[in-house]
């Protein structure tokens, strides 16, 4: 065991872990900031949007100095048929100053990140993976063991911020496996192309990105796919729901090498070269899943907590929040002397009053959605008949557009159920689980 | 020894100053030898180097090391040499770094040859390290192609990044231009024992008491797999579907008088063990003769073998990438394949290599162009 | 108290270096920068001889400020000191020139902190892949050179005998010297440690020793960097592909198939070449 103390020691570097260091480091606490990769970010993966406002909290003007890809000044959503898209998009030069978010690498902002909880003094163990916690009792944690030889580190509070999988949660019982419906498994390209081409291709000055999210055509699978403008590669995956993948025994990247297939795709990421490839798992139990967040001696945050709003793919917010409030509760606690329950139950409070909770809270209902409808129907049958009725609808074949619009109706209704109910209790079902 | 070191001049500095590099002259092989026996490197370079000095005529010398070598001496003008300096001393029966390369250092220097090449064998990389340090000069390791310019500058090419590039590499500054070249790379003259050349002795540099290190004993390890120096490899891959799919492939080298290779791929399994392998992380190879059995031909597989003479791919996939770079490409499966060429081999062999009664229902068609 | 001197070098990941097939360059991108693999089998040894003779090591590396990581990892796992010479002015060292300045670099150690008994090197690094920079600091510094080493046999520090085990293509050759040497690692050598856990805190928090030019009283700056470097790099390219009209073989039996083989192979020079029959081959 090292002969020396920490005041806190933290279990991973993502956003949520560094978070947390940097908030205890600056505030002159003894921090150990523990991460299994060979540097962090080594082997993270999301999809790749960042937003201001959260870690602005932390660091003032952070984007002026982080690595970061472009400006996101477009958002659009694709509804994909077999051969055809309908979109929607927004693009807004209010977007640009102050900016609300932007395209990222894990490989370089969480580095980066990292460095910045050094810098204000967290110690940085790296390549090092935290296999148990050390518990007093079974009530108190005291510390970790990791995999290296003396392995052993004591520290007054210990957070937990080691990703979806949490096995440290898992240990302290507030995180079980995770059900195929609470999970989904998201795969990852990044593919190489010339900053010109991107930009030509979508309509992008140099430092402006443009984000597709994008339905349809996952195999009839529950599944969002994405594709985001990098300065230099494009960020194309998608995620599909671990209970819909077994169903279906389709491999994850056979659906991203469908939708690389597809026409409209096809064209963005012509000639571009496939750099990286990645998978991961994104928590989407969301705020039905968010275990009990602190005992004595820890907290848990980010997605080892479940805290990810699937449908805005935000996590990496949520993630740096949560790391900041357990931080701030752990000085604290340093400054009180008192690292049990009592003191850091504050930290659940802090959570509840905060935007994580609304935000979770108001699409708890999602995933009850996704998991009693179709997902055929959903993520197939409905896309399809949009692009169908929109077809329709423009195709100047001689026929009144009276005749067309109840045609188009009758194809999103047959794709709905074949019943008028059927349309109405989806659309209802929907508006609930977005707005409950 | 601190201070004893600092008050000397560090070795392989030379006084500034222009040199005139004008009296270096020829080429110089420095041949290789355990026990009496040469190295095939050794003939090899010398045939590269006629090459070379017929190029820049030139005398094409040899310099051979050792203790009871004058043999070697006689050889190195059988295999092309026109001068050889030959230094045979009993203390200089086992290589050791230091009284050989004192040696070299003195030859060079009286000798003056514009070109030194020897082996890129563990001693030739050992030796030709110590003698550049000392010269000084530039050494271009591990070289693969030679060629000279019409400035008698030494066009020394050698790979680079794990075997993805090759890289020209020259030295303007210093005589003599140095390299070492790998093993199998280049071919030796015919032995001709009618050519005639001079043999020059050269004394020992160093007295017997002077040498600190001392050579207890080697073994010869006659089971080590020797895949750079090989010239037949049979190599097999996942194809295999076990370790025991090796028996038949080692009964094909055996009966071809070649080394079993592998692919990392059945390496990693533990089918065979590491010093198989032939690849980026393995051995890079240039035998005459490369079989590819149930091998794909994965990137990291090719840069390891794609110099290799004459491929011979067996695998049941005919869009496995190794056909592609495969002189010939059986299609099929390699239980069956395999045992066969063994089999033809034998009985082509029992009659002395002749062709097999199947050729003549090929005689009508044309010849192959071979190589 | 043994002083040993390891020599390591920061590179790229040669193995992860692509070429770029459109422009056949080298794409260096993402390419990570570890320590030559061979420089910590050096790095074990020299652990290995201090957790059983006790000895002091000192690690030295001539490369970038970023090479500083390297020595860090080097502390980790044990070694006492790290010394990264960096300067502009070493930029572009070939061989020759390394070997000067990491033989300089080693006769400083020797006055900090003590003469030096051992010196280790890689066999070779992955991006120069000379083995050439061993011998040349042996040579310099003029002491015994021990290269391709796969075992230390005996070392005794009172004695100052050394035994080894040198690795050759035919065998290997045990080998008596006595202290000073230079030894080159092989692989064989040893299973380099991994860290543990108060080592990686102390290798973290460790600032490595830097010297520059101006640090090195005599040093020649004409024998430095590019300058000091004779060998030049004229032009580098990607082979082409193995260029082959493939024949392929599918007889109707495997029988067929095996011979129709070896007709092809006897019509060709490979029997010459291989030996297996005295006189060129007329066609059958
Ligand atoms: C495909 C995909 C797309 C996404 N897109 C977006 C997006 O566009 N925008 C957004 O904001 N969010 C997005 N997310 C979500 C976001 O990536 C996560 O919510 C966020 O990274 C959570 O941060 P974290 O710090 O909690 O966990 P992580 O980022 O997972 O970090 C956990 C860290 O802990 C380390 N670790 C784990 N176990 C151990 C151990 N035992 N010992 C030591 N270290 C350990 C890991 O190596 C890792 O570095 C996406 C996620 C995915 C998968
Ligand atoms: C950094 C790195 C370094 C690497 N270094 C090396 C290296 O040094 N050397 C190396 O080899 N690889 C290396 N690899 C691995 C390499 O990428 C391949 O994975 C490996 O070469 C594949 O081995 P294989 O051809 O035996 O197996 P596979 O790719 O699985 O091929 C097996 C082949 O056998 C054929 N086959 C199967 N059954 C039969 C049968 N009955 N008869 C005939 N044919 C049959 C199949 O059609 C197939 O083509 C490296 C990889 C990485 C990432
Ligand atoms: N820049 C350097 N600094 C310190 N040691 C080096 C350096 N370059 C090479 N070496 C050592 O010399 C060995 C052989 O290197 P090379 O001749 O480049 O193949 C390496 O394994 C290192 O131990």
């Amino acid at each position: 065991m090292a002969d020396e103390r920490f005041d806190a020691i933290v279990v991973g570097a993502g956003p949520a872990g560094t978070a947390a260091a940097y908030t205890m480091a600056k505030a002159g606490l003894k921090v150990a900031l523990v991460e299994r990769g060979e540097f962090p970010g080594a082997k993270n993966l999301f999809g790749g949007v960042l937003y201001r406002q959260q870690l602005e909290e932390l660091i003032p003007e952070w984007w002026k100095e982080a690595p970061l890809e472009r400006t996101i000044v477009e958002q659009r959503l694709w509804m994909l048929g077999e051969d055809s898209v309908v979109t929607l998009g927004h693009r807004n030069e209010k977007y640009k100053s102050p900016p609300n978010c932007w395209t990222g690498l894990r490989v370089k902002f969480d580095p980066w990140f990292a460095s910045k909880a050094e810098q204000a003094g967290a110690l940085p163990i790296y390549e090092t993976v935290v296999t148990e916690l050390l518990m007093q009792g079974d009530q108190v944690v005291k510390g970790i063991r990791t995999d290296r030889d003396d392995g052993e580190l004591e520290a007054n509070i210990t957070i937990v911020a080691d990703g979806v999988n949490s096995l440290l949660g898992k240990q302290l019982g507030v995180h079980r496996e995770w059900r195929p419906h609470e999970v989904s498994l998201a795969v990852k390209e990044v593919i190489g192309l010339s900053k010109q081409a991107i930009q030509d291709r979508f309509n992008l000055d140099a430092n402006e990105g443009c984000t597709i999210e994008i339905v349809g055509q996952t195999c009839g699978m529950a599944g969002l796919g994405f594709l985001y403008t990098n300065q230099d590669t494009l960020s194309l995956g998608v995620g599909v729901m671990v209970n819909d993948l077994k169903k279906h025994r389709v491999k994850p990247y056979e659906v991203l090498d469908g939708l690389k297939q597809h026409p409209m795709i096809k064209k963005l990421i012509e000639g571009g070269e496939v750099r990286e490839y990645s998978g991961h798992l994104i928590p989407e139990g969301g705020f039905n899943s968010i275990p009990p967040l602190a005992g004595n001696g820890w907290m848990i945050c980010g997605d080892a907590a479940q805290m990810v709003n699937a449908v805005h793919r935000e996590g990496t917010n949520l993630a740096v929040t949560s790391g900041r409030l357990a931080g701030e509760v752990a000085i604290a606690a340093h400054k009180a002397g008192d690292f049990s329950l009592r003191t850091l139950s504050a930290y659940n409070d802090a959570i509840r009053a905060s935007i994580i909770h609304k935000d979770l809270k108001k699409y708890r209902g999602l995933h009850g959605l996704l998991a009693y409808e179709n997902s055929e129907k959903l993520f197939n049958q409905l896309p399809q008949a949009v692009n169908d009725a929109v077809y329709e609808m423009l195709l100047v074949d001689g026929k009144p557009k009276k005749t067309k619009q109840k045609q188009a109706f009758r194809q999103l209704k047959d794709a709905s159920g074949g019943h008028n109910m059927d349309l109405l209790r989806l659309g209802i079902k929907g508006w609930r689980a977005m707005n409950g | 020894m601190a201070e004893q070191r600092k008050r000397k001049p560090m070795i392989g500095l030379q006084t500034d100053g222009d040199v005139d590099w004008s009296e270096y002259r020829g080429v110089m092989v420095v041949v290789e030898q355990r026990a009496g026996q040469a190295k095939p490197v050794s003939w090899q370079l010398l045939g590269e180097a006629s090459r070379l000095a017929k190029k820049l005529e030139a005398p094409l010398m040899a310099l051979v090391i050792g203790s009871d070598v004058h043999h070697l001496a006689q050889e190195a003008i059988y295999h092309g040499a026109d001068k050889v300096y030959l230094c045979d001393s009993l203390e200089l029966g086992p290589y050791r770094t230091r009284p050989y390369s004192r040696v070299c250092l003195h030859v060079i220097r009286t000798y003056k040859p514009e070109i030194v090449l020897m082996g890129a064998t563990y001693t030739g990389r050992d030796l030709a390290g110590a003698i550049a340090t000392h010269l000084p000069t530039g050494l271009t390791a591990d070289s693969t192609q030679l060629d000279v310019d019409e400035d008698r500058l030494l066009l020394a090419s050698r790979p680079a990044f794990s075997e993805k590039m090759l890289a020209t590499i020259l030295c303007k500054q210093f005589k003599p231009q140095m390299a070492t070249a790998r093993a199998g790379v280049f071919e030796a003259l015919p032995r001709d024992e009618s050519r005639e050349g001079e043999i020059i002795t050269v004394a020992p540099q160093m007295s017997v008491d002077e040498i600190a290190t001392d050579v207890l004993e080697f073994l010869e390890a006659a089971d080590r797999v020797n895949l750079e120096e090989a010239e037949i490899i049979v190599a097999g891959g996942r194809g295999l579907g076990g370790p025991a799919g090796f028996a038949v492939l080692e009964e094909l080298a055996h009966e071809l008088g070649g080394v079993v290779g592998a692919s990392r791929a059945v390496v990693d399994v533990g089918w065979i063990g590491h010093e198989h392998q032939v690849g980026q992380t393995g051995a890079t190879v240039r035998p005459k003769l490369y079989f590819a059995i149930g091998i794909s031909g994965a990137v990291q597989h090719v840069v390891g073998m794609q110099n290799s003479g004459c491929i011979v791919a067996i695998n049941k996939d005919p869009e496995a990438p190794i056909m592609k770079i495969s002189d010939y490409a059986i299609v099929g499966d390699l239980f069956q394949i395999v045992p066969a060429i063994t089999k033809a081999v034998r009985e082509r062999k029992a009659a002395g290599w002749a062709p097999s009664p199947f050729s003549a229902t090929r005689q009508e068609q044309p010849v192959p162009a071979g190589q | 108290m043994l002083h040993i001197v390891v020599c390591i070098k920061q590179v790229p990941d040669s193995r992860e270096i692509r070429i770029d097939p459109k422009t056949n360059t080298l794409i260096r991108q993402g390419v990570p920068a570890i320590v030559n693999y061979f420089d910590l089998h050096g790095l074990e040894e020299a652990l290995r001889i201090k957790d059983e003779h006790g000895a002091r090591v000192t690690v030295v590396t001539m490369g970038p400020p970023s090479a500083e990581k390297a020595l860090k990892l080097c502390v980790s796992m044990g070694a006492d000191e790290g010394v990264l010479v960096s300067d502009r002015a070493f930029a572009g060292a070939d061989t020759l020139a390394t070997s000067y300045v990491v033989a300089l670099t080693v006769q400083k150690a020797e006055q900090e902190w003590g003469p030096v008994d051992l010196v280790f090197c890689g066999k070779q690094t992955l991006d120069g892949d000379t083995g050439q920079v061993g011998p040349g600091v042996a040579c310099r510094l003029d002491i015994e050179q021990l290269t391709y080493v796969e075992k230390v046999e005996h070392l005794d520090p009172k004695t100052r005998e050394i035994i080894v085990h040198r690795h050759l293509e035919d065998g290997v050759e045990r080998v008596k010297a006595k202290l000073p040497v230079l030894i080159t690692a092989l692989t064989e050598l040893n299973e380099p440690r991994r860290a543990s856990l108060p080592g990686v805190i102390r290798g973290t928090r460790y600032q490595p020793v830097v010297w520059t030019t101006n640090d090195f009283e005599d040093i020649d700056r004409s024998k430095i960097g590019l300058r000091g470097s004779p060998t030049i790099v004229s032009k580098t390219w990607v082979p082409d592909p193995r260029a082959v009209n493939t024949k392929v073989l599918e007889d109707e039996s495997t029988d067929a198939a095996a011979n129709h083989l070896l007709d092809e192979l006897l019509a060709t020079d490979l029997p010459q070449k291989l030996g297996w029959v005295k006189e060129a081959v007329s066609v059958g």
